[in-house]
């Protein structure tokens, strides 16, 4: 029998990207361990942040810290987690509304169970001790006094 | 304007094309389409498709699949990276500019070879979102459970809606799922599949593709006896962060509704590609879609979603009650994005 041909595809996207002067201040802010939102013309903020006002299209600039706690807004859970995501045990997933945001966010949810969890609950950052500039570098969110 | 009207349409879909290339699926299918009103590829002024490379694991796999359609003698042709309906649209735009009056478009989707809810993923944006890898299911049961604890829908109504896809899908050969049996009850009963949505809440995964002939004027009328004439159409989208969206609405559904005159008359019927029953729910409201409209009434994208076609397959059906005269008036609905972030509205009529 001939022999099987074989060769393997590593899918990639071999391009490096600037994240500019908002998406790049968020990411910088991670690594340091704070979370930025920006403001928008009408005095509330957006988090996570874009350069741009998604109503007007106006320029924004005016970058203020936000969090780390804040109010969970939904949630689901995720069991098995997925195998491209940075979590490796079930977990929830959440629109987390953080403290001086007007805007929720996506992110993880670090309990047991789904039991552990109801909309409007408070929830706070956990970060990862390695850090490097990246939306993984929350590791999630707990409720609130689960890390003291 | 030029009036332009759906004169042949055909579709193909099952639960996994397993061992059966995109090629492969799109030669009948393209066939039909064109025999049906006895032309060939040398009688169509321009060829648009819609497919996705991110299925297909491939970059330019479209290229493969215009040998389906025969590319030589050299055609005119183009591709967009999403549902066939917004390659319709393109046609649409050629048409109305004139210097051809056939067009054909087509799509296809193949997500059987990979887990499609994560693949999806693929979709967001690149800083925020998707590194996360929050899958389909679960970024739509955020949705889901804001739209149940703020009161904009009810797990009953959306147990009403998987009903009515899961009977009606039953004279569907195309179909993927369907139950004659099914209740609201029995859809209650189910366990959830990532909460608080429950399997049938979650349109059916399915394999396939569609092909469209679109004619302009009097070629529309020497090629089918009752064309489906686009009275308008139009799409539009909503911004893609979750966060700064209302995510019990979807306004760039009600504004491509609008635009393409959806409410000057009363519709006969309307075929949604909505995903999920959340947002099948959402579409009725934005879309004004009142009593006496049929609403997907073979089940429509919930019973079998094929990726990148879903859309054109809507405008397919709907297209076909106006040349089966069981309709004078449609609308074929596509989208596109989180949570409908990007809607395309067709508006047909017979005469």
């Amino acid at each position: 029998m001939a022999e099987r041909l074989r060769a393997d595809l590593v899918l990639e996207y071999p391009f490096t990207r600037t994240t500019g002067p908002v998406i790049g201040a968020f990411l910088t802010g991670l690594r340091e361990g704070i979370i930025l939102g920006i403001r928008r013309p009408d005095g509330t903020v957006l988090c996570p942040p874009t350069e741009y006002d998604p109503e007007s299209s106006v320029p924004l600039t005016d970058l203020v810290e936000v969090g780390p706690g804040g109010e969970l807004m939904s949630w689901t859970w995720v069991d098995p987690p997925r195998a491209q995501s940075p979590w490796d045990q079930p977990h929830g997933l959440g629109l987390i509304l953080l403290d001086g945001a007007d805007t929720p966010m996506v992110h993880g949810l670090l309990v047991e169970s789904p039991e552990g969890l109801s909309v409007g609950m408070r929830v706070t950052a956990r970060w990862r001790p390695e850090r490097e500039g990246h939306i993984a570098d929350l590791e999630g969110f707990v409720p609130e006094g689960a890390d003291q | 304007m030029r009036d332009i009207a759906v004169v042949s349409v055909a579709q193909h879909q099952e639960k996994a094309l397993t061992h059966t290339t995109e090629v492969e699926l799109m030669v009948p299918i393209i066939n039909e389409a064109r025999g049906a009103v006895g032309l060939t590829q040398d009688d169509i002024g321009f060829t648009c498709s819609g497919s996705s490379d991110f299925l297909a694991g491939q970059a330019f796999s479209f290229v493969h699949t215009l040998d389906a359609v025969g590319a030589v003698p050299p055609i005119s042709e183009s591709h967009v990276e999403m549902d066939g309906a917004w390659a319709l649209y393109e046609a649409w735009v050629k048409l109305q500019i004139g210097g051809v009056d056939t067009a054909l478009v087509y799509s296809y989707g193949k997500s059987s070879p990979g887990s499609l809810r994560d693949v999806l993923s693929t979709q967001l944006d690149p800083y925020y979102l998707g590194p996360l890898w929050p899958d389909a299911f679960s970024l739509a049961a955020l949705q889901a459970r804001i739209m149940l604890e703020s009161g904009a829908v009810s797990e009953q109504r959306l147990a009403e809606i998987a009903v009515r896809s899961l009977n009606g899908a039953t004279n569907n050969p195309l179909a993927v799922r369907s139950s004659a049996e099914a209740t609201a009850e029995s859809v209650l009963a189910e366990v959830p599949l990532a909460d608080p949505l429950r399997p049938s809440d979650c349109a059916a995964s399915a394999d396939g593709g569609v092909a469209v002939v679109l004619a302009a004027g009097d070629r529309a009328r020497e090629l089918c006896e009752r064309p489906a004439w686009i009275r308008g159409i139009d799409h539009r989208i909503d911004p893609h962060q979750p966060g700064v969206r209302d995510l019990t609405r979807a306004p760039s559904a009600q504004m491509a509704a609008a635009r393409a005159g959806a409410s000057a008359d009363r519709l006969d019927a309307a075929e949604l590609a909505a995903p999920f029953t959340t947002q099948e729910h959402i579409l009725e409201i934005e879309l004004g879609l009142r009593n006496g409209t049929a609403i997907n009434a073979n089940g429509g994208a919930l019973a079998g979603h094929t990726m990148m076609a879903a859309g054109l397959m809507r405008i397919a059906d709907a297209a076909r009650q106006i040349h089966d005269e069981r309709a004078d008036r449609v609308l074929g609905h596509a989208a596109s994005g989180l949570y409908l972030q990007q809607n395309l509205v067709c508006v047909m009529e017979g005469e």
